[in-house]
This record gives C-alpha cells, structure tokens and sequence, in this order.
C-alpha cells in the first residue's frame, strides 16, 4: 500500500515538475507547481510527517504560490508572445543536469547499504501515545530538558560584564 | 518496500529538474519557481532522513527551510518588480546592467 502511494505521488510530483520547467505560460508554471507542492505535502504525509505536511500546504501552496500568482499577474501582461521561451544555453544545462542527475543517483545506489544501516536514534519523545503536531511542539522543551537547562543566575559565560 | 533511498533518488530527480529550470528558462519567475522546486526537493530529504532515524530534528529543519523559501520568494519577488518597474520586462537576458 505504501508503494503504491509512493509511487503514485513520485509520478505525480515528476510529471508537475516538468510541466512546471516546461510551460510556456508562466501562470500555468504556477499552477503546475502548486500541484507538485501538493503531490510533495502527501509524500510528507506518507513519511508521518503530518505537521510540516499542513505546514507545507499553508504556507508554501497557500502563501508562496499565491504570492507568485499576484506577481506574474502585475508582470506578464506585456509578454511578447513570439520570443523563445528558452535561452541559449539549453542544450548544455540538459547535458549538465543530465550529469548531475546520474552522479546524485550512482552516489545514492552505492551508498544506500550505509542510509539503510543507521540506527533509530533514541527517540527524544514517545512517538506512539503523542501525534507528530504535538511532538514537534515538545521538542525545545525536550532539548531542554536533555542538555540541561542553564540556571537562572548563572555568570560562568558572560566574559565583559 | 520504500527506504529512505527511494525519496532520495526522487529529491535527485526534482532537483535535477529544478536545476534545468534554472539554467534554460528566461522568465525570471520561472526561474525563480524552479528555485522553489530545488527547495523542495531538499525538504524531501529532510524528512525522508527524519523519518528513517526517527528525531524530528529533520522535520523542524524543514519548517525553517520552507520559512526561509516563503522569506527568500517575498524579498526576491519585490526585486523583480523593482526590476519590471524600471525596464518593463522580466527577461533575464535583458538584465545585463552590470555586464562590462
């Protein structure tokens, strides 16, 4: 079940993200990525990740995103229809990129045997009774509480006074 | 069965196509949005890693990441209004003020 969520989000994710580069139409860039910020939030949520998934969504889709609309809307109304929509550089930023991507994905597949041996680190708070929003809200205070929280009246560090 | 590797080649791959985004497009907009997606992308590692360690340290990291992206797009958006203000286009070939 999770593969399949996985990779339907993946696909979706992919398939917006390269609309998104691709458009013609600036507006429809914009949209094309509010999906893929989208498709990004459920792969959050897959991950039991539900605080920064609602964050993403806030903030990203429904701050940033809108904000671009607006913009493009002030800039593009005299957008020369007949000008190429690509600089001259595409053919090596697809070569480059296309490096890139090969180098980031060998790098990953020979090293995913040391990522898969990582231990769990110790977990700062109990993950099973509270829910991801009220965790990620108790974790200053659980820092706190492991580093030591530093005394009221404490002098040691001030060097000047 | 999904690793964290699987998120990781799917961030490789949105980056990548974040980066062609940036080097090909004209638009400066475009460009920037293609900036947005490479933000993303790293934002997808952080919680692939923060999941797979189980600390949340990855998840409050990319809140700030996607607070910093939110900043990053308000400040850069007003230069590029600045910009179309004063020279009526968002090409960013015609932005060559600086150029010798």
């Amino acid at each position: 079940m999770e593969a399949i969520l996985f990779y339907t989000l993946a696909a979706i994710l992919v398939l917006f993200a390269v609309l998104t580069v691709l458009a013609r139409n600036p507006v429809r860039s914009a949209v094309y990525l509010i999906s893929a910020l989208i498709a990004v939030a459920g792969l959050f949520l897959l991950q039991k990740a539900e605080f920064v998934a609602a964050v993403q969504i806030l903030v990203y889709v429904g701050g940033i995103m809108v904000l671009f609309l607006f913009v493009i809307m002030l800039v593009s109304v005299r957008e020369v229809i007949g000008q190429p929509k690509t600089n001259r550089q595409t053919k090596t930023a697809v070569v480059l990129a296309a490096v890139l991507c090969v180098e980031l994905v060998f790098f990953l597949s020979t090293g995913a045997s040391l990522f898969e041996d990582a231990e769990p680190g110790p977990a700062v708070i109990e993950q099973v009774q509270t829910l991801n929003t009220e965790s990620v809200g108790t974790l200053p205070a659980a820092l706190r509480n492991r580093l030591g929280a530093p005394a009221g009246g404490d002098r040691r560090c001030s060097g000047i006074g | 069965m999904i690793t964290p590797t699987h998120y990781l080649v799917l961030s490789a791959l949105v980056f990548t196509i974040g980066v062609v985004g940036v080097l090909t497009r004209r638009n400066v907009i475009i460009i920037f949005m293609s900036i947005e997606l490479m933000l993303n992308s790293v934002n997808l590692n952080l919680i692939a890693f923060s999941d797979q360690l189980n600390k949340f340290g990855g998840q409050v990291f990319a809140i700030f990441v996607i607070t910093v992206a939110a900043a990053e797009a308000a400040v850069g958006l007003g230069i590029v209004i600045a910009l179309f203000r004063n020279k009526e286009t968002v090409n960013a070939d015609e932005m060559d003020l600086l150029k010798w």
